[in-house]
């Protein structure tokens, strides 16, 4: 029995052919139309019905985060990136991270490898803002609200971006 | 690059799409409905943000790794005046997603996303093989947090 619980999981974990071809036409845009799946469902011999329900199965279960929108936060004026690294304590990491991730001005949090002996840096954060001063400041306020303001930290600003674009896929393939 | 001035119609809708995008059969009257607009007024209203290049995609926010592919972060340290050679050699990857400068020694950051997980180290070796430096390659161990959202 629990051999056929793993398949069942498996074969839920992969995109099938047609959800793949679904993504890809997502992945183009929504339609910009008050029926936006019965336009993709159209495009892709399907019913609007049949987009609709396999959109939400690979939403349940998490192939797609979700559908929205992501924003180019340089052209709003955010133009001081920084991603801020720290040296956790390993047996810390865990807790400080999930603190870390629900704090509102960081949009990202992740642990990474550490890579001796040139990388000491095992969590990573993003934090944006207007101006540095302002994101030095949020920086500073996050270490104090954590208890982590003895731990060390480098704060990497950004000057230039040169590529940003979100992963395409064709028939489930990278391009 | 120009910076976009929004107005308060705009920031509301950004917070809320941001969030995510209902899937019914009418989506968009469904999410103006809640943001207290037409649906019309939605539909326009997305797509001048998009021509603006406010807003880069509309679309899924995929999980890479259930797709099957390789998603890493990797840097680089560049000489100020190789610096250019080497963005350009970078660059030229199509599996490079996101590439930025940075006030670091590693002062060079960008994401490979290829399309099986084996390829990534395909792709580092070529990079190191081009321009020869050595890659600092950090995946993801642990996500707490990928809401990507930023109120604005």
């Amino acid at each position: 029995m629990v051999v056929n619980v793993a398949i069942a999981e498996d074969n839920d974990a992969v995109a099938s052919d047609d959800e793949l071809a679904l993504i890809e036409a997502l992945c183009v845009g929504l339609p910009l139309d008050p029926r936006p799946y019965k336009v993709l469902a159209s495009r892709l011999g399907m019913t609007e019905l049949e987009v609709i329900s396999s959109l939400e199965s690979l939403i349940g279960r998490g192939i797609i985060r979700r559908l929205g929108v992501v924003v180019q936060h340089r052209r709003l004026g955010y133009t001081a990136n920084a991603m801020v690294v720290w040296d956790i304590p390993d047996e810390m990491v865990d807790e400080i991270g999930k603190r870390m991730g629900e704090v509102d001005f960081v949009t990202l949090c992740y642990q990474r490898p550490r890579r001796a002996p040139d990388w000491p840096y095992n969590l990573f954060c993003m934090v944006h803002g207007s101006k540095r001063e302002t994101v030095l400041k949020q920086v500073q306020n996050l270490a104090d609200e954590l208890g982590i303001d003895d731990i060390s930290n480098e704060i990497l600003f950004s000057s230039r971006q040169f590529k940003q674009r979100g992963a395409r896929y064709k028939n489930g393939r990278k391009q | 690059m120009n910076e976009v001035i929004l107005d308060d119609q705009d920031r509301s809708i950004i917070n809320a799409l941001q969030g995510g995008f209902p899937v019914c059969d009418r989506p968009y009257l469904e999410a103006a409905s809640r943001l207290g607009i037409s649906e019309d007024e939605l539909i326009s209203r997305i797509e001048t943000l998009l021509k603006s290049g406010v807003l880069s995609r509309f679309g899924p926010l995929v999980n890479a790794e259930r797709m099957g592919g390789g998603l890493t972060l990797a840097a680089l340290s560049v000489a100020e005046d190789d610096f250019e050679r080497v963005a350009e050699l970078v660059n030229a990857h199509p599996e490079i997603a996101h590439n930025y400068e940075r006030e670091h020694e590693y002062n060079m950051w960008f994401v490979i996303a290829t399309e099986t997980k084996q390829e990534i180290s395909t792709i580092i070796n070529a990079i190191e093989a081009e321009t020869g430096l050595s890659v600092l390659n950090v995946p993801k161990m642990e996500e707490f947090f990928i809401g990507l959202k930023l109120e604005v």
